[in-house]
């Protein structure tokens, strides 16, 4: 008897260990998404370059993530890149006229949705589509137009 | 499970049926045949000696009748039934009616001496804990162990590890007890006690008793029938005092224990001179 | 000539009959496991003692140096691009997704599989499954599938704990040893790690836990039953389940990339 009880009693200390570990991973080492809402409408955006955009990606609005990126695809009509994304239902109160930007966090980290508030009265609701956008900023494109308008700044 | 005094008596009544039957039975593994033809019963209420050499097999004669192995040829039949044709469910319902004792005992390690005893009522039975003890502890004083109730198996000798398996083997009260080798590697002592042990429990309970060894003295106070086997078949039958008697050249040296015989003391070979000579080397 | 095409036919024939015997093996296991956790939960317990709390010091020793020797490594490597602050993330990466299933199921496999094939086999030698066949016992249901839950219940938290110590261990290392600052480990770790990564990690513990403990009690019971058969068979356990831990540890990993 007594030594079932101190096998019942190890076992019982091991299960909680190893469940305090996983509970510390899940909790202490990952942060980047906290994004878990189960309730959330769908936003689409078009964007005419989309860097290194991919699904999951978080959508921040003043810097709080509030959604994350579903799916990013070329939309063969407009010859645009498609993003859609969802946004926690709370935040049911986004002007319909906002921007959106796609933004780096760092300067070679990954790549998020960033809205800036617009001023309507109207507000983003399920199936709404965001027409401000700005695309991602491809550092070789950012490097060539320097590099052109130095150019043509000596020629003058 | 409990034998009652009326089974037993009817055990009595029947003592000439035939309990176990093994009809044409043929065994090989491998290339090797190990039995063929094979034909033998086993009488209810008696003890019954397997006798032979070793290597003829008698173990595994004990594992086709409990059905651990299964014959190419041939059927065995328990109280009148193929034990052949049982699926899994019938088959364990009649290893219940089974005990059997290995030759080392083949007691758990996992477990002490009581909780080993107590193993098979822990899995089949719902008995209160209180009803466990009380069985467990009468049927480890019927070996004289009950004072080893809270040893573990590694701390015993050889002859109380076979006590004890023994007591395993009767605890669910089974109507045959098989024993394996019961008599090896025993001192006298110990000896006696397993070959008392055997008498007892066969009248006492009023079980059927098959007993497989090549000790003839030991065989020869218990058995009340022997079989001889040697070849894959009954080579000789009958009572210890018949085959004493009996005229056979393998029954005799068996008996007798003669190194050479019709059993070569020699083991089959090429041609010594030839050997020595180093001629097979070509 | 044709003596060796029938060899290699045989040794294909054979392999193909033990893998095939394998998953049948593998499906006696799971069909009696449900009733073996409801009716039978203290032997299922005691074997996830066996397997999971006794080796619990070799996988936190163990945890401590790998943690230890990522944290040395990777500040090596990294403070040649001045990237010293992504320490945390390299760790915390390679543990939970590659390391920590890996080097927990390998050394599973020293400890505890050597363990059960070695006792399956020995019970195995010494007749014990034999009299419980006898007793009317289904050694399978029995011993086997207890053992076999006991690992799988037992390697996903030994993964997790040699995680942790792991993490503990390049903390120690990076930011006592190297001062690191330890804002950014955290941080550049908590940006990167993402939960998908936690679950990658929680996938292959798993699954390694199933192969492990099921190679290992597959070996015992198929064991030849004398002292060399079952020396053998403790070798290959170790042997086999290194090798397929690390063949599924690369296929899960491509799968899920």
């Amino acid at each position: 008897m007594q030594q079932t009880r101190s096998v019942e009693i190890g076992t019982g200390l091991f299960v909680l260990l190893g469940m305090s570990a996983l509970f510390f991973l899940t909790t202490q080492t990952t942060g980047g998404d906290t994004f878990s809402a189960s309730d959330t409408f769908k936003v689409e955006a078009r964007f005419e370059n989309v860097g290194s955009l991919k699904s999951r990606a978080p959508v921040a609005m003043s810097g709080v993530t509030i959604g994350r990126v579903t799916s990013v695809v070329f939309d063969p009509d407009s010859l645009e890149a498609k993003v859609t994304f969802v946004i926690d239902a709370k935040y049911d109160k986004i002007p319909d006229d906002s921007d959106a930007s796609i933004l780096t966090a760092g300067l070679l980290g990954s790549q998020y949705i960033g809205l800036q508030a617009g001023g309507s009265d109207t507000y983003l609701e399920d199936g709404s589509e965001i027409y401000f956008t700005q695309s991602a900023i491809v550092l070789e494109n950012l490097i060539g137009k320097f590099l052109v308008s130095s150019n043509s700044g000596d020629d003058e | 499970m409990l034998r009652r005094p009326e089974n037993w008596l009817k055990a009595l009544d029947r003592s000439s049926d035939n309990l176990i039957e093994i009809r044409d039975l043929m065994y090989s593994r491998g290339s090797r045949v190990i039995f063929k033809d094979m034909n033998l019963t086993i009488k209810r209420g008696e003890v019954t000696a397997l006798m032979g050499p070793s290597g003829t097999g008698k173990t595994t004669l004990l594992r086709l009748i409990t059905r651990q192995l299964v014959p190419q040829h041939g059927a065995i039949f328990v109280d009148g039934v193929d034990i052949s044709s049982l699926n899994q469910a019938g088959l364990y319902e009649l290893r219940k009616r089974f005990g059997m004792l290995f030759q080392n005992g083949a007691l758990l390690t996992d477990y002490n001496v009581f909780e080993n005893v107590a193993f098979p009522l822990r899995e089949h039975t719902n008995l209160s804990n209180r009803l466990i003890r009380h069985v467990v502890l009468t049927k480890l004083h019927a070996v004289g162990l009950r004072g080893a109730a809270d040893m573990w198996p590694s701390e015993l000798s050889g002859g109380m590890a076979r006590r004890v398996a023994l007591a395993r083997a009767m605890v669910m009260d089974p109507e045959i007890l098989v024993y394996d080798e019961p008599f090896v590697g025993l001192d006298p002592i110990s000896m006696g006690v397993i070959v008392r042990l055997v008498r007892r429990m066969n009248d006492a309970l009023g079980i059927t008793s098959i007993v497989v060894s090549h000790d003839v003295a030991e065989v020869s106070t218990v058995a009340d029938c022997s079989y001889l086997i040697s070849d894959g078949k009954v080579a000789a039958s009958g009572s210890p005092d018949e085959l004493h008697a009996a005229n056979s050249e393998l029954v005799r040296q068996f008996m007798h224990g003669m190194a050479d015989g019709p059993v070569a003391f020699h083991f089959e070979a090429p041609n010594y001179a030839e050997q020595l000579l180093g001629r097979d080397a070509e | 000539m044709n003596t060796l095409v029938r060899d290699i036919y045989n040794s294909i024939h054979e392999f193909v009959r033990t893998f095939g015997a394998f998953q049948l093996f593998f499906l006696r296991l799971i069909r009696h496991s449900p009733r073996m956790i409801v009716r039978r939960p203290g032997l299922v317990v005691k074997q996830i003692y066996n397997a999971g709390a006794l080796s619990l010091v070799i996988i936190m020793v163990c945890g401590l140096f790998v943690g230890g020797v990522l944290g040395l490594q990777g500040y090596a490597n990294l403070s040649r691009f001045n990237a010293e602050d992504s320490v945390g993330t390299v760790v915390a990466l390679a543990l939970i997704k590659e390391l920590g299933p890996v080097i927990t199921a390998l050394l599973f496999a020293g400890r505890a599989g050597t363990a059960l094939s070695s006792e399956i086999g020995l019970m195995k030698a010494t007749d014990q499954l034999a009299a419980m066949e006898m007793m009317a016992v289904n050694p399978v249901r029995r011993v086997l599938v207890p053992r076999f839950l006991g690992g799988v219940v037992a390697m996903p938290f030994l993964v997790a704990i040699f995680t942790c110590i792991g993490l503990f261990g390049a903390h120690l290392v990076s930011i006592d040893l190297l001062s690191v600052d330890v804002g950014a480990f955290w941080q550049q770790m908590q940006l990167s790690v993402s939960m998908d990564d936690i679950h990658e990690g929680v996938i292959k513990s798993f699954v390694f836990g199933v192969v492990a403990s099921l190679l290992a009690v597959w070996e015992g019971y198929n064991a030849i039953p004398t002292a060399e058969g079952v020396g053998r068979a403790t070798t290959r356990t170790v042997v086999i389940s290194a090798i397929a831990v690390l063949i599924l540890d690369f296929m899960i990993t491509a799968v899920m990339l």
